[in-house]
């Protein structure tokens, strides 16, 4: 009786716990904005004539073929650029292959503003490189201008998505299968493109969708480079102009995420159909094999050209950082360290703040995103689907769109025993992040768990074990890596957010960094310091994830050394 | 112990008590706390806070930065809640946008010396919502190594930045994003008329390099390089100067000057320290402060100008900055959104095509000179007639009923407003197109007969 309890009442108690965090905290405070999508603008009706006015303007027709276009150009780049990092390092014994994943994951946390006057230093139409170019062979690449310099951003900044992802994916692979393969005489480029990439598409997929789904909603780098004719910047120049409340927004909102869901639910069939899971664990991951000396020179070499590529926004940020004055010339006029010294007294209240945000955001994310993985993937239970649409609908959500909403739906709750506004409380704000950054959580912690053969649970339940015992056992620590995975990339992307921050901080000191970073880069004086401040969110985040990758580390060695120490008894 | 005594210690009871509860001594003492949403940068608002609590020890000022459309939304969004004294930013319209919205509270300022115009716009608020505390102006920002380089010559003009040489290397933002872009744009309409100011506008836009998204984005993309000249706001320029930017500025002839402002928000839990924000900004030490080489904004009380560095623009002794046009209030908040709209899609959103039509016409106009062609001359004219073609006439800007589809809001439920603003934006965007193509088309015919 009590294991029949626990096994249909458990999940389904903690699905509806779940729905309802998600029903106040995304659904009611979006739908509060987003009604005016579906009201006519004359009288206040309901009704879908703002649709019709979406498809019948050509300007938006566009925006949504330019979006589209960039989502998969971005996605192509970031493939090429995340691929070699991710077989190097899992496939053979490569010096500092930790220190490469976690370099790998710097371009994520590109700090607002600052990222996009690095670049534009860096690979503008007067950019240090351009100039060079003029100078040497008298020409002029137009790496950032219009659509290209959309493409180029965005896939610096979001190929770590496939690179983990992917990564996570080919250490989980069964040794078994590419020794199978072998013995049947696959290897080299086809043993790699018949089995171990296969093997490795949930990862892939999920990396993937995440940097079409992110590219294609993303805001800020179209904003930073004023490329206007997309979909995301046009809802958002028209819901933050001044006065004006054109319905037009937040119809391209509703288009955002039904666009979103669409692609998501494409994946979906892609993936269908198809087993992924492997059965022995322990021993997973490539066979790692050493390299030969010029295979280990050709192999540092595109590594290091690639790192030199995606961290180029952050060499530009650290010469902000420590230069003068840099203005139309190849490096910055002096070095100083005043751009430190300004900042240093006013950071640790923005430094605090932003790693209690963003770890709790973090931690709220693999939480639910593990949870939500197994309810849709592992139980029968009615409309877990919804679950994982709902919250990967959270992708597509403008952030200025959830923090008014916020605003609008929690100003009049008092938090009790605070005496203060729930929108005003500081808690709201890692809330928001958390919902924010929950499909990256989800994603990764979705291709884990389908990398985890049914058959061990089953497994584990025949022995005896209840419901909760096998995932907390048995699941959990199987996802261990995808879970890592999530948490490094909520945790990376939550400490540089800014567009809902920016409507729910109420008091200075609830500010996280990004904030600070904003406040100094709105004057000619504040952007060698605003740099100074993102190198030291980028370093902050760079160390708490290299950490959290030796953690993993560790963990699997120590899990190696159980197995052994089991196999020997 | 008589009973008369005891009556009137009682009745002192009573009083000290009912002073005590109504909180009514003679010298009212400032609130602790103050909550200021300002757009400013922190080299403003620093200086400020930092003084304004060393004059008034005890009340601590809390400085909220939104940007001005964030704030906006902010104060609507918690009005039902106030937590916010006051609103601090430049933009005019945005303190229309909160007084219409019955989020201000009327103050009157203490302080006096300080005159009702600066330039051509009154500083305060006719209904005294609002108090302008200084002054800025729009103009021109170039990178001196950036021209230096391409050979281009210092600009003068607003009219400077439609010549040839200029094509690519101007940035600009746009009116809907920022009140005070919105200002000059309007400046130029009303001191040009209607259809000159656009047809201009359109010139110099078809040399933009870029439409920034930000305010702020036009000097950082001057100081860094990225284009040439910007048409910025005075203090831009001014204080990207004094940071070491190796940049200059000037003020056009037909330039206008508008006061940066602030504002009490209505149910403020703060009232009395945020009246003495205000009596401290418009002081001489507050004034002062505005002449900090990184704040770099003109003072609004005339007799600060003194103790200004040589170089510093006087607006109420130098009466050609911002008097050339008398500033039409009613006129441009009648059509404000219209006009944002208006660039919006001829502007912003057509960039590209309006650039391809504009070289167009450049390189048939070079082709031209120097040689007599009537018909090229024809076809060229033709273009640039259809490149400044405005969908709607002024008469149709200040329609009421045309202005109002672009209104924010229908203030009561019986408004009955026909037409949208996104239908109205498809049409004007077909036509504009259509008209670019076109224009383009004709300047490559008149350039392949040269």
């Amino acid at each position: 009786m009590n294991y029949f309890a626990r096994t249909s009442l458990g999940p389904a108690g903690v699905a509806i716990l779940l729905g309802l965090f998600l029903l106040v905290f995304l659904v009611v405070p979006v739908a509060k904005v987003i009604f005016v999508a579906f009201q006519d603008p004359n009288t206040g009706a309901l009704t879908l004539v703002n649709f019709a006015d979406f498809f019948n303007t050509s300007l938006f027709r566009e925006s949504f073929f330019n979006s589209l276009y960039v989502a998969l150009m971005s996605v192509v780049v970031g493939s090429v650029i995340a691929m070699p990092l991710a077989y190097f390092t899992t496939r053979f014994n490569f010096n500092g292959a930790v220190l490469i994943q976690t370099l790998g994951v710097i371009p994520l946390i590109m700090p607002p503003f600052v990222g996009a006057v690095a670049m534009q230093l860096l690979f503008g139409a007067n950019g240090s490189i351009n100039l060079l170019l003029d100078e040497w062979f008298g020409i002029n690449i137009p790496f950032m201008e219009g659509l290209n310099g959309v493409i180029l951003v965005e896939s610096i900044h979001y190929f770590p998505f496939i690179l983990i992802n992917l990564s996570a994916a080919l250490n989980n692979i069964d040794r078994s299968m590419e020794e199978s393969a072998q013995n049947l005489g696959a290897n080299g480029f086809r043993l790699f493109r018949r089995i171990v990439f296969p093997l490795a598409m949930p990862g892939y997929v999920a990396g993937a969708s995440l940097v079409f789904l992110k590219v294609f909603d993303d805001l800020g780098t179209p904003l930073l480079l004023n490329v206007n004719n997309m979909l995301a910047p046009q809802a958002y120049l028209r819901i933050s102009s001044i006065g004006i409340s054109d319905p037009m927004g937040y119809v391209i909102s509703v288009i955002l995420v039904l666009f979103s869901l669409f692609a998501l639910w494409t994946s979906f069939l892609a993936m269908r159909g198809k087993e992924y899971a492997t059965v022995q664990k322990g021993g997973g991951g490539l066979m790692k094999r050493d390299l030969r000396t010029w295979e280990k020179v050709g192999a540092y070499a595109v590594v290091i050209f690639t790192l030199l590529i995606v961290l180029s926004p952050h060499i530009g940020l650290t010469l902000l950082s420590f230069g003068t004055i840099w203005s139309f010339s190849v490096l910055p006029d002096g070095f100083t360290l005043a751009n430190y010294q300004e900042v240093i007294g006013t950071t640790s209240d923005y430094i605090t703040n932003t790693m209690l945000y963003a770890g709790l955001a973090a931690l709220i994310d693999v939480v639910f995103g593990t949870a939500i993985a197994y309810l849709v993937w592992r139980t029968k239970l009615v409309g877990r689907k919804w679950l994982d649409y709902l919250a990967t609908g959270a992708l597509a959500i403008p952030g200025v769109v959830l923090g008014i909403g916020y605003l609008r739906t929690f100003y009049e709750v008092e938090v009790p025993f605070i005496g203060q506004p729930l929108a005003s409380w500081w808690v709201i704000i890692v809330v928001a992040l958390a919902v924010r950054r929950l499909p990256y959580a989800l994603r990764a912690c979705v291709a884990a768990l389908q990398q985890v053969a049914v058959a061990l649970e089953e497994a584990a339940e025949n022995l005896g074990a209840t419901k909760y015992r096998t995932v907390k056992r048995v699941v959990v620590p199987l996802m261990s890596g995808g879970i890592i995975a999530g948490f490094v990339t909520s945790f990376a992307t939550a400490a540089v957010e800014l567009s809902a921050t920016i409507m729910l901080v109420s008091a200075e000191s609830d500010a996280p960094l990004s904030y600070g970073i904003y406040v100094f880069m709105q004057s000619a004086a504040g952007r060698g310091p605003g740099a100074a401040l993102g190198m030291i969110a980028v370093i902050i985040v760079g160390v708490a994830t290299y950490l959290s990758h030796r953690v993993i580390e560790r963990g699997k060695r120590e899990q190696a050394l159980d197995a052994a120490l089991a196999g020997g008894v | 112990m008589t009973k008369n005594t005891r009556n009137f210690r009682v009745a002192g009871v009573l009083i000290l008590a009912a002073s005590l509860l109504t909180g009514a001594p003679l010298v009212r003492a400032l609130e602790d706390k103050l909550v200021v949403v300002t757009s400013f940068p922190k080299d403003l608002t620093g200086a400020f806070k930092a003084a304004f609590e060393k004059k008034h020890p005890g009340v601590e000022v809390e400085m909220l930065k939104k940007k001005t459309t964030a704030g906006v939304k902010y104060l609507q969004e918690t009005a039902s809640n106030n937590t916010s004294d006051m609103f601090w930013a430049s933009a005019p319209d945005a303190f229309e946008v909160l007084k219409s919205d019955g989020l201000l509270q009327k103050y009157i300022v203490k302080a006096t010396g300080i005159p009702d115009m600066i330039g051509a716009y009154p500083i305060n608020d006719p209904d005294g919502y609002y108090k302008g505390f200084a002054g800025a102006g729009y103009g021109i920002m170039w990178n001196e190594r950036y021209i230096k380089a391409k050979k281009l010559p210092a600009p003068k003009e607003w009219l400077d930045l439609a010549k040839p040489v200029y094509h690519g290397h101007v940035g600009m933002s746009a009116p809907s994003r920022s009140g005070t872009t919105h200002l000059t744009v309007e400046t130029l309409l009303q001191g040009e008329g209607w259809d000159k100011g656009w047809a201009i506008w359109k010139e110099i836009a078809g040399n933009f390099n870029t439409v920034t998204e930000r305010s702020f984005g036009v000097p950082d993309g001057v100081n860094s390089g990225q284009f040439g000249l910007g048409v910025v706001i005075d203090f831009f320029g001014l204080s990207s100067q004094a940071s070491g930017f190796p940049v200059q500025f000037i003020y056009p002839t037909v330039t206008t000057l508008v006061p940066a402002n602030i504002g009490i928000v209505a149910k403020a839990p703060h009232p009395e320290a945020a009246g003495a924000f205000i009596e401290f900004l418009m002081s001489q030490q507050g004034q002062e402060l505005l002449l900090d080489p990184k704040i770099r904004r003109l003072p609004v009380r005339p007799d600060m100008y003194s103790k200004a560095p040589g170089d510093f623009p006087n607006p109420f002794k130098d009466k050609s900055i911002g008097a050339a046009v008398k500033f039409d209030v009613v006129k441009s908040k009648n059509r404000y959104n219209l006009v944002n709209s208006l660039f919006d899609v001829m502007i912003t959103y057509r960039l590209n095509d309006l650039r391809a039509a504009t070289k167009a016409i450049h390189d048939a106009e070079a082709a031209l000179s120097g040689k007599s062609n009537a018909q090229a001359q024809k076809l060229i004219a033709e273009a640039k007639a259809l490149v400044a073609a405005v969908p709607i006439d002024e008469a149709k800007g200040l329609d009421k009923d045309f202005a109002g589809i672009f209104k924010k809001k229908r203030k009561k439920a019986t408004d009955k407003v026909t037409g949208r603003q996104a239908e109205v934006e498809a049409e004007w965007d077909n036509i504009i197109k259509a008209n670019y193509t076109k224009a383009k088309a004709l300047a490559e015919q008149a350039k392949s007969m040269l």
